[in-house]
C-alpha cells in the first residue's frame, strides 16, 4: 500500500518539478502574477510534505531551505533579480535530482548540494537560517511514556470551556470521550453558573465539568487531548500524588496557556456514561459570528481574489483530467486497430460475395469505416501530449551545460503546446538532450568570442516544435560558429570513414557528423561528448521512424531538424507488390509514383541504371532484388516506380511491381519478434488476415548501393551512388 | 508398493510429441499456448534458413522457426499437413513448424535419461534430454537454446 | 454508520495517504483536490469532519474554513488543518478562522486517529 502511495508521491512530484520549472520560467520571463509565485511555493511545498510522510530526510531538509526563500519572495520581503531566479533554477534542478535520487537510490553531488544550501542561505535572514526544519508530531509535549512502568494516578481535571471554543467546532464530549480512553474518567457538570432562562446570552458559556482521570498515562497525555483548546478554555489539571512537581508543572502549563493558576478542587465521581452532556445539550452558542472572527490572513485574500477571475489558460485553471493506466490506452488503441482490420476484412468478403446487389451493405460499410476512424483518432489523442514538459526539461540542460563550458546561453522554445505521441516524447528526451549539449558545447562561443564577433554574448538556441504536413518537426537552432566543415571533412577522413579523395558537398559533410564513431572534440568533451557521438541522436530518431538533419551556416550557427511520424501506432501507406509478396511503402516518403516504359530507363556503367524523369536522372533501386527475394535485379521497364527523397534530399527511384491501393494501416512493431530487418521498419495486418511488411525506403536504398564507395553511412552511400 | 506407485504417478509430467524431419521430439505441455494448422507465413526479407516468417495469431505478429533447419536438418517444405506449435519464450509467442504432432505422454521425471554425447553440436545444444517411448527415442527439447535470442537468430 | 471525512488537498501523495489510513481505520472517505471544489461538494458529501489543507489553489485552507463556518454554508463542523510546521502562529490564525485543530505533517496514523477522535468522538 505504502509503495503505491510512494509511486504516486514520485509521479506527483514530477508534475509539481514541471510546475516549479514553468512557474520559474515565466518568472523569469516577467510574470508578476502572484498566483505564479505561489503556484511555485505550492509546488515545492506540495513535494516537502509528501517527502516527510516518507521519511525523506535529506529531500524535505533542501525543500524547507527553498520553501523558506520562496516564502520571502512571496510576501515580497526578497526581490527577484536576475541572480536569485537563476539560483532558484539551480535549486529547482537540485530538487529534481534530489527527488531521482530518493526514487532511484544514489547519491546527489554532495558538493553541488551544500554549494546550493548555502547560497541559500545567503537569503535567509538569521532566525530562518537558525530554524531549521524539524518536523514536529502531534502535540509538542506528547511523549509517549513506557506503558509498563507506569502507575497508576488520579488526575483531577476543572475544565472551563469559553465561548470562543464552540466557535471552533470543538465540544467538550468528544475531549471526554478521548479522555476516557486513557483510564476510568468520571464526570461531573457543574451548572452553578448557568443563569435563568432570560438572562442566559446568545453564544456565551456557562458550563463546567469537573473530571476525575485515573490513568497511567503521562500528564502529557492528558494536555495532547487538551491541545486544540488551549486558550479556548479554562483547564486545570492537578494530581493526587506528587502535589509539588504537578504544581510546578501546571504554573509551567498554564504560564504556556496564559491563564492563571486555577484553584484545587476535588471533583465529585460520576460515571460517564450518565452525567455526560448529550452533545445537543452543550450550551454551544446557536449562531457562530465568523465575521468577528480575527482578520483573515492577508495572504488567504490576496490569494483568493485573483484566482477566482483567473483565465483558464492559468495555471489556476487546469481542465479536469482523468488518469488513466498507459496500458489501458495501449488496449484500446490495440483493439481500434483490430476493428479497422476487420473492416477491410469485411469489406474484401463482401466485395468477393456472389451478390448482385452489394451497395447498401457498402454504404453502412462505410458508416462502420468512418465511426471506425473517428474512435481511433480519439484514442490517438488520448496518447498525444504537449511538448511542454520535455521543452522545459532541456531548458535545464542547456543551464547545466552553459555553467560547465563557462558559456552564457539561453533557451528559447516555440510551439510548447504541440501534441506528439507520449512515447516520442520519452524516446526525444536523450536525443534532445544530446544535440542541446552539443549547440552549447560546439556551437556557441565563449562570451568573449561572441562579442569579438560583434553578436550577443548570450546565446540563443532555438528548440522550435510544430506540425508540418502530418509530421511533427522538431528543430534546434543555434546562433553559435556553425560547423567547422574543413575540420569534419579532416576527422571523417583520418578516422578512415570516407576515403581520401572524396568530393562531398556542404550538406554531406555536415551530415559526416551523425557517423558512428565521430567526435570532433580533440578530448572527448566530458559535457556533450561522454564518449558517445551523434549516431546516437540518429540511431534513437530512427528508431522512432523518424529522420534527422543538419545544416550551418558558418558564423551564424547551426541547426538540428528532427522529423517524426505524429503517431507510432498508424500512417498511410501505399499497398504495393513485391515478387509476390504484399507490401507497404509510408506514404510521406512517396514523392510521386508513375508507370514506368522502355524509354525511361537508361543503363550506367556494368549494372547501374537510371529512369529519366522529365529530363532529370535518377537512380532506380529494384526493391526484390534489394530485400534478397529476386537474385538478381531485372528492370522490368513496364513496372511501377516510387519516387522517393532521402533524408539529405536526394532522390532514388524504388521500382516494384505493382500498386494496389492507398490506406492507413496498423504499425505492428517487429521489436521483440525478430531482429533488426534491413529495408523493413515494421509490419502491418492487412485485410485479409495476412502480416505484410512496411518498408524503409531509406534502408532499401543503402542496401541497393552499399557496393558503392564506402557504407558506413546510407546517406553517404546513397550520395555518393546520386 | 501401491502407495508408492501413487505417489510417482502425482509427480508425472506430460509431454507433447512431435516430428521434426522423421526424428521424434517433445516439448513439456505447459510449455504450449496453442497448436494450429500450417498457414503460409509471410516472409522476412533476409532471414536466416531457420526463419520461415511472421504469422498473424490474433492480431500479434509472431516469428515462426523452422525447427527442423534450426537443428541442422534438411528445411521443411511446409504444407498443409504440418502443424505450428504456438510456444511462449519469455511472455512472447513463438511458432515452431513441426511436421505433425504425435501424441502426450506422461512420464516420471526420473525416467528422463541424459543426452548422451554425440558429434552433432548443433543439435545437442537444443536437447536437454531424451525418454524413451515406445522402444523409440523421444527428444526433449530445451526451448530456451532454440530461441535463446531472437534477435540473433533473425539477424 | 460510519464517520464521514471529507479531506481536501491538492496533494494526490497527501489525499492517498489520508484515504489509507482512514479506510483502513473504517471511516468513509471523501476527498477535494482544492479548497473550491471542497467547498463545492461539501453539501452533497456532508462530512461528519473535514481535514484541510492551508497552501492550495483556487481557494486555499483559510478560504475553506471562511466558506464553510460563513453565513452561505453556517457550518459547525469540526475542521481539522493540515499544516507542515506546527508554529504557533499558524495554528494561531487557523483557529483564527475557526478551525478546530490541526494535524502536523508528516504525520502517522495514531496522530491522525487521535486528532480525529478528540473532535469527533469517533474512532471510526
Amino acid at each position: 500500500m505504502t509503495g503505491s502511495i510512494m509511486d504516486t508521491f514520485f509521479e506527483e512530484c514530477e508534475e509539481l518539478l514541471e510546475a516549479m520549472d514553468a512557474g520559474l520560467a515565466a518568472i523569469e520571463e516577467g510574470d508578476q502574477d502572484p498566483e505564479t509565485v505561489n503556484a511555485v511555493f505550492r509546488a515545492v511545498h506540495s513535494i516537502k510534505g509528501g517527502a516527510g510522510a516518507f521519511g525523506l530526510d535529506e529531500l524535505v531538509a533542501f525543500a524547507h531551505n527553498f520553501e523558506t526563500v520562496f516564502d520571502d519572495v512571496r510576501s515580497n520581503k526578497l526581490e527577484l533579480d536576475e541572480k536569485l531566479i537563476q539560483l532558484l533554477f539551480r535549486a529547482s534542478d537540485h530538487l529534481a535530482d534530489l527527488v531521482t535520487c530518493a526514487r532511484d537510490g544514489g547519491q546527489v553531488d554532495q558538493a553541488h548540494h551544500d554549494v546550493l544550501i548555502a547560497a541559500l542561505a545567503e537569503y535567509m535572514s538569521e532566525e530562518e537560517e537558525d530554524l531549521t526544519f524539524e518536523p514536529m508530531g502531534m502535540g509538542a509535549a506528547f511523549d509517549p511514556a513506557p506503558l509498563s512502568a507506569a502507575q497508576e494516578i488520579s488526575y483531577d481535571i476543572r475544565f472551563h470551556p469559553l465561548k470562543e471554543m464552540f466557535a471552533t467546532g470543538n465540544e467538550p464530549y468528544f475531549l471526554f470521550q478521548a479522555l476516557s480512553d486513557l483510564g476510568a474518567l468520571s464526570v461531573k457538570l457543574d451548572d452553578s453558573e448557568l443563569p435563568g432562562f432570560d438572562a442566559m446570552e446568545d453564544g456565551e458559556s456557562y458550563l463546567s465539568w469537573e473530571l476525575t482521570l485515573v490513568t497511567g498515562e503521562p500528564r502529557s497525555a492528558i494536555e495532547a487531548v487538551f491541545e486544540f483548546v488551549e486558550g479556548l478554555c479554562e483547564l486545570s489539571i492537578s494530581a493526587d500524588g506528587d502535589v509539588e512537581a504537578e504544581a510546578d508543572a501546571l504554573a509551567a502549563l498554564n504560564a504556556a496557556f496564559g491563564m492563571a493558576p486555577a484553584e484545587e478542587e476535588n471533583a465529585v465521581v460520576a460515571p460517564l456514561e450518565q452525567s455526560a452532556p448529550e452533545p445537543v445539550e452543550t450550551p454551544a452558542p446557536a449562531e457562530v459570528e465568523v465575521d468577528e472572527a480575527p482578520e483573515v490572513p492577508v495572504e488567504a485574500a490576496a490569494d483568493k481574489a485573483p484566482a477566482a477571475k483567473k483565465d483558464a489558460a492559468k495555471t489556476s485553471g487546469p481542465k479536469p483530467t482523468l488518469r488513466v493506466e498507459l496500458d489501458r490506452v495501449d488496449r484500446l488503441i490495440n483493439a481500434v486497430g483490430e476493428l479497422i482490420i476487420n473492416h477491410s476484412m469485411l469489406a474484401q468478403q463482401i466485395a468477393n460475395l456472389d451478390a448482385s446487389d452489394t451497395r447498401d451493405v457498402e454504404t453502412e460499410l462505410e458508416g462502420f469505416k468512418t465511426l471506425a476512424r473517428d474512435i481511433q483518432e480519439g484514442v490517438m489523442a488520448i496518447r498525444a501530449q504537449p511538448v511542454k514538459p520535455l521543452f522545459q526539461r532541456m531548458a535545464r540542460i542547456v543551464r547545466e551545460a552553459s555553467a560547465a563550458t563557462g558559456k552564457t546561453a539561453k533557451l528559447v522554445t516555440i510551439g510548447e503546446t504541440t501534441e506528439v505521441d507520449k512515447t516520442v516524447i520519452e524516446r526525444l528526451a536523450d536525443p534532445l538532450t544530446h544535440i542541446l549539449r552539443n549547440a552549447v558545447d560546439h556551437g556557441i562561443e565563449l562570451p568573449e568570442n561572441r562579442a569579438a564577433a560583434g553578436k550577443n554574448p548570450v546565446g540563443e538556441i532555438r528548440l522550435t516544435a510544430a506540425h508540418r504536413s502530418g509530421s511533427v518537426c522538431i528543430e534546434v537552432k543555434d546562433d553559435g560558429a556553425g560547423l567547422n566543415r574543413k575540420k569534419i571533412r579532416q576527422i571523417a577522413i583520418d578516422k578512415g570513414l570516407v576515403p581520401e579523395d572524396v568530393e562531398l558537398t556542404d550538406s554531406e559533410i555536415d551530415n559526416l557528423l551523425f557517423l558512428p564513431g565521430f567526435s570532433t572534440a580533440k578530448e572527448i568533451s566530458n559535457l556533450s561528448g561522454r564518449g558517445v557521438g551523434l549516431d546516437v541522436v540518429k540511431n534513437a530518431v530512427t528508431a522512432l521512424g523518424g529522420r534527422v538533419n543538419i545544416s550551418s551556416t558558418p558564423g551564424e550557427g547551426s541547426m538540428f531538424s528532427i522529423i517524426l511520424p505524429l503517431t507510432l501506432a498508424v500512417m498511410d501507406g501505399m499497398v504495393v507488390s513485391v515478387a509476390g509478396h504484399t507490401m507497404v511503402v509510408p506514404i510521406t516518403a512517396i514523392v510521386e509514383t508513375m508507370r514506368g516504359n522502355a524509354d525511361m530507363i537508361n543503363s550506367l556503367g556494368s549494372d547501374g541504371t537510371l529512369l529519366s524523369i522529365r529530363g532529370s536522372f535518377v537512380p532506380i533501386c529494384d526493391v526484390a532484388s534489394s530485400l534478397g527475394l529476386r537474385s538478381s535485379s531485372h528492370n522490368e521497364p513496364a513496372g511501377v516506380y516510387l519516387l522517393v527523397e532521402t533524408e539529405n534530399g536526394d532522390r532514388c527511384a524504388l521500382a516494384v511491381d505493382d500498386i494496389h491501393d492507398q490506406r492507413q494501416v496498423v504499425i505492428k512493431s517487429l521489436d521483440g519478434v525478430c531482429g533488426n530487418v534491413p529495408g523493413v521498419s515494421a509490419a502491418t495486418i492487412l485485410g485479409d488476415g495476412k502480416i505484410a511488411m512496411i518498408l524503409d525506403p531509406e534502408s532499401i536504398v543503402t542496401a541497393s548501393s552499399s557496393a558503392a564507395v564506402f557504407d558506413t553511412d546510407r546517406r553517404m552511400s546513397n550520395a555518393i551512388a546520386s | 508398493m501401491q502407495l508408492q506407485a501413487e505417489t510417482k504417478h502425482t509427480e508425472q509430467s506430460e509431454f507433447v510429441s512431435f516430428t521434426v524431419a522423421g526424428q521424434a521430439f517433445c516439448l513439456q505441455i505447459t510449455q504450449i499456448r496453442e497448436i494450429r494448422r500450417w498457414s503460409p507465413v509471410t516472409v522476412l526479407p533476409h532471414a536466416p534458413a531457420d526463419v520461415l516468417g511472421v504469422m498473424n495469431l490474433r492480431g500479434a505478429v509472431i516469428p515462426i522457426y523452422d525447427l527442423s533447419a534450426r537443428f541442422g536438418l534438411q528445411q521443411t517444405e511446409a504444407s498443409e499437413r504440418n502443424v505450428v506449435i504456438v510456444v511462449s519464450v519469455n511472455d512472447k509467442p513463438v511458432g515452431l513448424l513441426a511436421e505433425a504432432v504425435s501424441e502426450i505422454i506422461s512420464i516420471d521425471p526420473d525416467d528422463i535419461q541424459e543426452t548422451p554425447q554425440v558429434d552433432s553440436r548443433n543439435t545437442m545444444d537444443f536437447i536437454q534430454g531424451i525418454i524413451s517411448q515406445n522402444d523409440e527415442m523421444v527428444r526433449i527439447i530445451n526451448l530456451k537454446a532454440v530461441i535463446s535470442s531472437p534477435e540473433q537468430v533473425a539477424l | 454508520m460510519k464517520t464521514k471525512v471529507l479531506a481536501i488537498d491538492d496533494s494526490r501523495t497527501i489525499r492517498n495517504l489520508l484515504a489509507a489510513c482512514l479506510e483502513e481505520a473504517g471511516f468513509e472517505y471523501h476527498s477535494a483536490v482544492d479548497g473550491r471544489e471542497g467547498v463545492d461538494i461539501y453539501p452533497d458529501v456532508a462530512p461528519d469532519v473535514v481535514i484541510t489543507d492551508i497552501n492550495m489553489p483556487n481557494l486555499d485552507g483559510f478560504g475553506v474554513i471562511e466558506e464553510l463556518r460563513g453565513d452561505g454554508i453556517n457550518s459547525k463542523v469540526p475542521i481539522l488543518v493540515l499544516t507542515t510546521e506546527s508554529s504557533a502562529d499558524l495554528k494561531a490564525r487557523a483557529r483564527a478562522a475557526g478551525a478546530t485543530g490541526w494535524i502536523t505533517k508528516p504525520f502517522d496514523d495514531e496522530s491522525l486517529i487521535f486528532a480525529l477522535k478528540r473532535v469527533t468522538g469517533a474512532v471510526a
